[in-house]
């Protein structure tokens, strides 16, 4: 916040730069820690005032050599008088903005920053202390920047050394130094491949939203899904959306619609704010998360401007929340549209369907028809043929030939001599006609030369 | 069912019951199943007011949603 507060520095404390300027100073106006500080290292000089000093000249020289560091007696160490200028330049000024060029910038391997910074004609010395900084990527040399520190001591080298927590460069230099540095590592990494975004639902049944619970954007998106498409539900995943400790609630929260799995989409966002409000969003931990999250996302960070590493990532990067809504759910009347639609190419295709069968069922009656018509007529070729064979085998047509059938009167065929006995009544049956007749005589074969019965009758 | 799966089974039918090869028991049984998705699509249409849900998680890693006051 204060970091777009660029209207001047805190003006340090005057008493304390008056100090520096009067003839008889007063006892530094120092901080009450650093007072008892400063009361241990040099013991407070005594009461006096300047009359007693020039009327009683003896008393004086006893008092000076009271005062630490007046007389050679009195000398204070090193140590002493570094800690105490440390106190009462730490008291003097509460932290402010100094603006100015970098030089000499080191990074140490423990994590520290160390760079000067310069004025026309006045170097500062600075360190930005790992874990007080709030900086977003180590400046350049050369960079002009304004610094947010407080200005102390460092005994160790006797130096004055201003100790920078917030920094901004002209030009948005340092967010955007940060923002290519982590872009730089995700795209080295493949997380920002076009081949990787996702399509999203046509048709999610439930949105998960990441965003703070008192946010505007949650009430943005909700407003939209409820006029574009209110049988869409909206669940909340709460996390911080701002602050030290958001980048870790991001993720966490990401991780929970993971494990969760039953949303359909994510949008992840907020609505808009400062440069450093948003800053969560460029976290390169928030940037893996979104990239590894299973189901499509849509990233809304800030108004249209804002361009953040989360946009870059997800699946779909919104300008605003309310757009990452219109984008993530469809229009319920178009979907109702869709759904009559979808109904009458179904009937009409199954009616389409059922009339092709009973077309091609009444073809198939009339094929049946026809086969069995041909395959009657086909039988009775056979048949006649069959007819004529069975004629021409006929024992009948033997008797065209001048041969007899004789049958008992039961129609049997006689074969043998042995069905005649004298006195059987007999039917004799010739080309053209049947005759009754009676055995007069029967002689088998072995009592007779040739086999014979003889039988009388009358033709009928 | 989701909506979106009931739209596809959908468009899925209406593509198999345009071929003309299809027995007409299995385009029957196929224009059934139609009508159930319709059926079932058209239930999730009929919700008029947005839910509004927070997640939340138990110590036990289990998820329950709850309405979200406005």
């Amino acid at each position: 916040m204060t970091a777009r507060r660029r209207g001047g520095p805190p003006s340090p404390s005057l008493g304390a730069l008056e100090l520096f300027g009067s003839d008889a100073p007063p006892p530094p106006k120092v901080e009450a820690r650093s007072a008892s500080r400063a009361a241990r290292a040099v013991p407070p000089p005594p009461p006096r005032d300047a009359r007693d000093l020039r009327e009683a000249p003896r008393r004086a020289v006893y008092v000076e050599e009271a005062i630490p560091g007046a007389t050679p007696g009195s000398a204070v160490s090193v140590m002493a008088l570094t800690a105490t200028a440390r106190d009462v330049l730490e008291g003097a000024f509460t932290p402010l903005w100094v603006r100015g060029e970098v030089s000499d910038f080191k990074a140490h391997r423990n994590g520290h920053w160390y760079f000067c910074l310069r004025g026309e004609d006045a170097q500062l010395k600075c360190v930005a202390w790992s874990r007080e900084r709030r900086i977003p990527a180590p400046p350049d040399d050369g960079m002009q920047v304004v610094a947010l520190g407080r200005l102390t001591v460092y005994p160790a080298r006797g130096e004055m050394q201003f100790s920078v927590t917030r920094m901004e460069a002209e030009g948005d230099g340092l967010w955007r130094k940060a923002l290519e540095l982590t872009r730089a590592r995700l795209q080295a990494d493949g997380l920002l491949d076009t081949a990787r975004k996702r399509a999203l639902p046509r048709y999610p049944r439930r949105v998960a939203v990441i965003t703070s619970r008192d946010g505007a954007a949650l009430r943005d998106i909700y407003a939209v899904v409820q006029r574009r498409c209110p049988s869409v539900e909206v669940v909340l995943v709460p996390a911080a959306v701002q602050g030290d400790s958001a980048p870790e609630s991001l993720c966490f929260a990401l991780d929970q619609v993971a494990r969760w799995g039953d949303a359909d989409l994510v949008i992840i966002g907020r609505g808009g704010g400062a440069r450093e409000d948003l800053w969560a969003f460029n976290d390169e931990r928030v940037a893996r998360a979104l990239a590894n999250c299973p189901i499509p996302t849509i990233s809304a960070v800030g108004h249209e401007i804002d361009m953040s590493i989360c946009d870059l990532v997800a699946d779909l990067r919104a300008p605003t929340p309310s757009a990452a809504a219109e984008a993530a759910v469809p229009v319920q009347s178009e979907l109702s549209e869709r759904l009559r639609m979808s109904a009458s190419t179904l009937s009409a295709l199954a009616s389409e369907r059922v009339a092709s069968a009973r077309t091609s069922a009444a073809d198939r009656a009339r094929d049946i028809a026809g086969g069995a018509a041909r395959r009657v007529d086909r039988c009775r070729l056979q048949l006649e043929s069959s007819a004529g064979r069975l004629n021409a085998l006929s024992p009948l047509a033997t008797l065209d030939r001048g041969y007899a059938i004789v049958r008992t009167g039961e129609g049997r065929t006689v074969r043998s001599i042995g069905a005649l006995q004298p006195g059987t009544q007999v039917e004799v049956v010739v080309r053209d006609g049947t005759a009754a007749a009676t055995v007069e005589r029967a002689v088998p074969n072995d009592q007779s030369a040739r086999p014979r019965a003889a039988v009388t009758g009358t033709e009928s | 069912m989701t909506f979106e799966a009931s739209m596809e089974r959908l468009e899925a039918i209406a593509a198999r019951l345009e071929d003309d090869e299809l027995d007409l028991d299995t385009a029957l049984a196929l224009f059934e199943e139609g009508i159930a998705e319709l059926r079932a699509a058209s239930a999730f249409l009929t919700r008029a007011e947005t839910r509004l849900k927070q997640l939340n998680e138990a110590a036990d890693g289990m998820f329950r949603i709850d309405d979200l006051r406005e």
